[in-house]
């Protein structure tokens, strides 16, 4: 004796997103904490040392917060003009920030007036670094030179000057104190080496550069300028590696994850996408202003993005702790112990064993399908919630009414609440291609059923008027669509006969059924 | 063409009609001209009744002696055997075809039977005579007119020694259109009630008619269709009733009200039978199907023979791995059936949705399936809607799983074409499996298993030719070519690359069936047409090798061999020619075959191969062919060693003239032949000893499982008897301590399995 079969509820699979060990990664993070900075965030910096504070230039303040604080832990506002480009020493003691006004200040982190003062360029500093070593900075700005500064006499070094359009992007060497890379609004981007005093290599990157990046095996660079990304292989003298456009306006930052190393790039046009190690886009993170500015923790603990309208919003990595702590406050009833008394209770040899049968669990429509109660388990179906948030169900248990053959049978005898349910439905859901052919039974069935009465309830009658101005609507989209078709086959009839094989693979296929249905119900509409 | 050899037809598939139920431990029931024979423990098929020339009617235990049973057959023969053996014991030659039997604890001697001639019952007087074949001429009519329908009859076990008859007249539809003819019929063992069934599924119980006659009813209804089959238990505490839905109704007795259920038991019940001292229930089912329920109404065994749907819409398939037959079975299942073990093995529950009996009702049929060469994809196609407006199809593919070793659902494709699917087949290639269908929306399309992470199957390529119908699809044998008939045109396709290489055409006619040779005829593509033609056309030339003119319904190519099978149907009777397509002389034809059309047929390979050196059965050597005709017979082609082997395993008892027929004659009567055997042998050969002869019964005693021996009473005898060494022999004593150590042996063997039977055995010995 078999056991009832409930009824089985179709899925569609979506298309396109695919669940993949990144993807999950990458949605593991908070809901972001939104800070509102004075003026729009231009560069976000975290310290490298244990805290991890990070430091925050907007307008004419560097902020530096706490990875958990919304306060800032301490603010630098000694700024006469916009600041710009605050980062961090490698022991996280030093800050660096240059300014509109053309000078380069340097904080220490406990202090509040700065240290030194480096002038000597003429115009905006929008970059400043200090080379590996800690013992000097160097500057990028807009009069086309960048300097190298010595920290401890607070004396100009050197003066390279290379670009012939605004410095916008820089970025030292971890491995080696001697060089850096810069990129610049003339669309290149350059490897200087101190100990030359010259560029060693130059790539045209072909938009001007707004941000450059280096691996930490520094073999290889990223750069970013108009909508595209381009990685260089420095090891094979700058040959370009890969070069993506998933952004649609310009890229104006990129960083890197300390895990995995997973390049993250954001963009004006609000979105931060997160590539894969073969440079597939694996995740997309929405922001409501164009992005600025952007950093990723160590450990990817926090995702800090900064947007043109002045808002900072952090987003924070979830962790298993926090959700136990959540579920745990939540949990009622009795306790595990209950359910497994007795469960692993190992009978003796001698023992007479009865097994208890187990027990199928139904779902409530199914208990009705299975005591033939149709009209109730439509009902069922239709409940609010079901309607809405899983219509799948509702279709799945018409589609079995269909079957049995007594769909007729539980549409009929409904007042008027109960019809303007199903109408409502069919409104919502008619034309969706996975459900529009059942139900565009349910309402042949539902016209035919109540035809002489339809015309007594002026709700119905309204939605009814409803529904025949979609059909109508639909019928027209797919006499266009048609038509489209049409053009497409003479276009095609003209290629190889090769090709218009391969291109039927893509055609929608139940294309001309449901034109005609939807026509048929249509025309029942307009009868009435 | 001449007929080759004389080969014999096996009819494989079997139909149970009538069983009757036993206190031993068995099932009996009819099955086309035998009567089957199954332990109700194991549910194994145990041995069965041979004798009778036409279809078993009915059967009955012999009420003087509880293992002997009567079985009447249209062949005009009352037989009585012991059933526990397997022994026909004596035949009655009645003379005219027989529809059920009925017998009376009351009336010993006599037997009441249901004969052709205008539906009458006769009772028949069985003459005392010792011989095996006995004409039994005393016949009185009972009654006449009665219902066709051997249901429609039922003895009642009364008090009274007399018959009485009575006439219940109901209109069979009175004025609400209620439909009242009567179904079935069963009396209560031991009140005056009488239960009938009724077409609307009412079931009257009737009283009080014996002692007035003013009877009254009362009326129960819960079937919502013809009541099939009623039985009372034997106390006649409850009755049960079975109808098309197969829910098995257990009705209290005195409270009508109390009723439970045992639903979803498989295809309508068509008998219901409770053994004698009221422990089990079983229903026959109308897909073969015997199901043995305990009293507490629980379902303990399930007999189920090769399922008879209401049609075989698939193809005859064998699964590469089991080497079982596949077809539908259930409504919505395939069937996997085990030929070489005639056995079902398992159901595969293709559609997944529950079944519901009502007449008229369009239901998910599986119309095509396939599975690919290595076993491991299964292919199937469900359908429902017998117009194209509302037609719903799926199309599904089942991965074989190697842990539950059964097949899984992988993918489920739901709008695979626009239209129906025709024809479907595999690649037979070992490392890419790729499956196309042809569909009648003039497209065919070529499903293949996505890139390596994604193991689900999606569409590869969609092909057309000018937006004709396609008519069926085949694969070459090394899966290089594709041949796609699209109407009376073949399009040979590279699945490689896609391309179509050339077409071929030999007007007029629609092609109808197409298959690739084999083997060393891996050159030739068959083709048959609506037209009468059978082409072969060479692929290296492109050309048409040879055509004939025939009607071919079925071409059926042999995996194992370059033969090709073709039913023809001309004039009421099919033909079957075998032959290879390199040769223009047949191997093998064999006119009228059968006299029904042949749609379905299939090669199943030999687990050994033959090596007959004989032309015309060589065919036979490597694989059989099995093939399925309109009527849903199976049949199949032996060749005459096979045929032997199977008779020499009947057996027949001869009986002694001067001893009345009992059990206990029967053990004496063994006895006696064993003796006589014995006798006769000794005097040639006096001096050898006895030994072997003895270690031989001890052998295949105890070698056979427990539950397949006769009963211990029986066997009991014999075996001692085998042992005691005759008067003629010389006495050795360590035979005779074996003998004892084995008596003890099957003393607790028998204790452990037939308990009850102990008291007798141990009175013997």
């Amino acid at each position: 004796m078999a056991s009832f079969k409930p009824t089985k509820v179709q899925f569609l699979p979506k298309l396109g997103e695919k669940v993949t060990e990144d993807t999950l990664y990458w949605k593991n993070y908070k809901s972001p904490v939104q800070i509102k900075e004075f003026g729009a965030v231009t560069k976000i910096d975290f310290s490298p040392l244990a805290p991890h504070n990070y430091a925050v230039t907007a307008s004419t303040r560097i902020h530096v917060y706490g990875l958990h604080s919304q306060e800032p832990i301490r603010s630098f506002t000694r700024f006469r003009d916009t600041a710009y480009g605050g980062s961090f020493r490698g022991d996280g003691k030093l800050l660096v920030a240059g300014s509109e006004e053309g000078l380069i200040r340097l904080f220490d982190i406990s202090g509040r007036v700065a240290l030194r003062q480096f002038t000597g360029h003429s115009k905006a500093v929008h970059v400043t670094s200090f080379l590996s070593d800690g013992f000097r900075v160097v500057s990028g700005s807009d009069d086309l030179t960048f300097r190298v500064w010595d920290v401890p006499s607070a004396v100009e070094l050197s003066s390279i000057t290379e670009h012939t359009d605004y410095i916008r992007a820089l970025a030292p060497s971890k491995l080696n104190p001697d060089l850096f890379v810069t990129g610049s609004y003339d669309h290149t981007v350059k490897v200087f080496d101190m100990r030359s005093g010259s560029s060693v290599m130059t790539m045209q990157h072909g938009h001007p550069v707004e941000c450059v990046l280096l691996y930490p095996s520094e073999a290889l660079l990223v750069s970013t300028g108009g909508r595209y990304v381009k990685i260089w292989d420095l090891l094979k003298g700058g040959q370009e590696l890969v070069s993506l456009k998933n952004h649609h306006k310009t890229v104006t930052c990129a960083c890197l994850s300390s895990v995995g190393n997973k390049l993250l790039t954001g963009s004006l046009d609000r979105h931060v996408k997160v590539y894969n190690s073969s440079y597939k886009v694996v995740h997309n993170f929405d922001c409501d202003a164009s992005i600025l500015s952007m950093a990723v923790a160590p450990d990817d603990e926090v995702v800090a993005v900064g947007m043109t309208n002045g808002v900072l919003s952090v987003r924070h990595r979830k962790h298993k702790k926090d959700k136990e702590t959540l579920t745990s406050r939540r949990r009622r009833g009795p306790s595990y112990r209950v359910f497994v008394k007795g469960k692993n209770f190992v009978p003796r040899q001698d023992d007479f064993l009865v097994s208890k049968p187990v027990k199928q669990y139904l779902r409530k429509y199914d208990k009705q399908l299975k005591s033939f109660e149709v009209s109730k388990a439509l009902d069922t179906a239709l409940q609010t919630w079901t309607r809405t948030s899983k219509p799948e169900v509702t279709v799945a248990v018409i589609i079995e009414l269909n079957r049995r053959g007594t769909l007729k049978n539980a549409l009929a005898g409904r007042n008027e609440e109960s019809l303007t349910k199903i109408l409502n439905f069919l409104l919502k859901h008619i034309f969706d291609p996975r459900f529009s052919r059942p139900l565009l039974t349910v309402g042949d069935i539902v016209l035919d059923l109540y035809r002489q009465v339809l015309h007594q309830s002026p709700v119905v009658e309204r939605q009814l008027q409803r529904l025949m101005e979609v059909l109508g609507r639909e019928a027209e989209l797919q006499q266009e669509l048609l038509q489209v078709l049409g053009i497409l086959d003479t276009l095609f009839a003209s290629l190889t006969p090769r090709k218009e094989v391969l291109w039927e693979e893509h055609c929608p296929m139940s294309l001309n059924n449901h034109c005609v249905s939807v026509s048929s119900v249509s025309a029942d509409v307009c009868r009435i | 063409y001449f007929i080759l050899c004389q080969s014999r037809l096996i009819y494989v598939c079997f139909y149970l009609f009538v069983y009757l139920f036993s206190v031993l431990g068995f099932v009996l029931c009819a099955s086309g001209d035998l009567v089957k024979v199954y332990s109700t423990r194991t549910e194994e098929w145990l041995h069965s009744l041979q004798g009778h020339t036409n279809q078993v009617t009915g059967i009955t235990l012999n009420p003087a002696n509880h293992l002997q049973v009567y079985s009447c057959s249209v062949d005009g023969t009352v037989k009585l055997w012991d059933f526990i053996d397997g022994i026909l014991i004596k035949t009655f030659v009645i003379g005219c075809p027989l529809f059920a039997i009925y017998v009376s604890e009351k009336h010993e001697g006599v037997l009441f039977l249901h004969v052709s001639m205008c539906f009458q019952l006769v009772s028949v007087h069985l003459p005392k005579s010792a011989e095996q074949e006995v004409e039994a001429k005393e016949m009185s009519a009972v009654s006449s007119h009665i219902s066709k329908n051997p249901s429609c009859t039922a003895f009642g076990r009364g008090v009274r020694v007399h018959f009485f008859f009575f006439y219940f007249s109901l209109k069979a539809t009175d004025k609400k259109g209620a439909k009242n003819a009567f179904t079935c019929i069963a009396c209560h063992p031991t009140d005056d009630c009488i239960a009938t069934g009724h077409e609307d599924g009412k079931i009257r119980l009737w009283r009080n008619f014996i002692h007035k006659k003013e009877y009254t009813y009362s009326t129960q209804h819960w079937h919502h269709n013809a009541v099939n089959t009623l039985c009372f238990t034997p106390e006649g505490t409850h009755l049960l009733s079975g109808g098309i839905e197969s829910v098995l109704v257990q009705w209290q007795y005195g409270a009508d009200n109390r009723k439970e259920f045992l639903p979803r038991l498989g295809g309508s019940i068509l008998h219901i039978s409770a053994s004698s001292d009221g422990q089990l229930f079983c229903t026959s089912h109308s897909d073969n199907k015997i199901t043995v329920i305990e009293s507490s109404f629980k379902v303990c065994g399930v007999i189920q023979g090769l399922v008879k749907g209401d049609a075989v819409l698939t193809d005859l398939m064998i699964d590469p791995r089991s080497k079982a037959l596949v077809l539908n079975g259930k409504p919505g299942h395939l069937q996997f059936y085990s030929l070489l073990r005639d056995k079902h093995l398992y159901n595969l529950d293709i559609v997944q949705q529950e079944y519901i009996y009502e007449a008229g009702l369009d239901q998910f049929e599986v119309v095509k399936a396939a599975f690919d060469i290595k076993g491991s994809w299964l292919a199937t196609v469900e359908e429902r809607g017998k117009k194209s407006s509302d037609l719903e199809f799926f199309l599904k593919l089942w991965a074989f799983d190697e842990r539950t070793q059964s097949f899984v659902l992988n993918t489920t494709i739901t709008a695979a074409h626009t239209d129906r699917i025709i024809s479907m087949c595999f690649s037979s290639s070992e490392e890419t499996t790729m499956l196309v269908t042809a569909a009648e929306d003039s497209q065919f399309k070529a499903w293949c298993q996505g890139a390596d992470d994604q193991n689900f199957w999606s569409c590869d390529f969609v092909g057309s030719y000018h937006k004709l119908n396609p008519t069926n699809c085949s694969f070459s044998a090394d899966s290089s070519l594709l041949a796609v008939s699209f109407q009376e045109v073949i399009t040979i396709w590279s699945p490689d690359t896609w391309e179509m290489l050339t077409t071929l055409c030999q007007p007029p006619g629609v092609i109808r069936d197409l298959c690739f040779g084999r083997l060393s005829c891996s050159k030739y593509l068959l083709g048959t047409t609506t037209k009468n033609l059978l082409c072969c056309w060479n692929l290296l030339t492109c050309e048409l090798e040879w055509s004939t003119s025939v009607d071919v319904s079925k071409l059926q190519p042999d995996p194992f061999s370059e033969n090709v099978a073709a039913f023809s149907y001309q004039s009421k009777h099919t033909d079957l020619f075998v032959f290879k397509p390199s040769e223009p002389r047949p191997l093998f034809t064999n006119k009228n075959v059968c006299s029904e059309k042949v749609h379905r047929a299939v090669f199943v390979p030999r687990e050994e191969p033959l090596n007959s050196c004989d032309e015309s059965t060589q065919w036979l050597n490597r694989s059989q062919l099995y093939f399925l005709t309109q009527n849903m017979d199976l049949l199949t082609f032996s060749t005459a060693t096979e045929e032997d082997r199977m008779l020499s395993s009947s057996k027949q008892l001869v009986i002694d003239d001067s001893v009345a027929v009992t059990p206990f004659y029967l053990l004496l009567g063994k006895h006696r032949q064993q003796q006589q055997k014995l006798n006769t042998q000794s005097h040639p050969v006096a001096d050898k000893p006895q030994q072997p002869q003895g270690s031989v019964t001890i052998k295949e005693l105890l070698h056979t499982p427990a539950h397949v021996l006769p009963a211990a009473s029986v066997l009991c005898s014999m075996f001692v008897n085998s042992f005691l060494i005759s008067n003629t022999g010389v006495q050795q004593d360590p035979l005779r301590y074996f003998v004892h150590i084995n008596i003890f042996l099957f003393k607790v063997k028998t204790l452990v399995n037939f308990p009850k039977l102990m008291k007798y055995e141990l009175l013997y010995l």
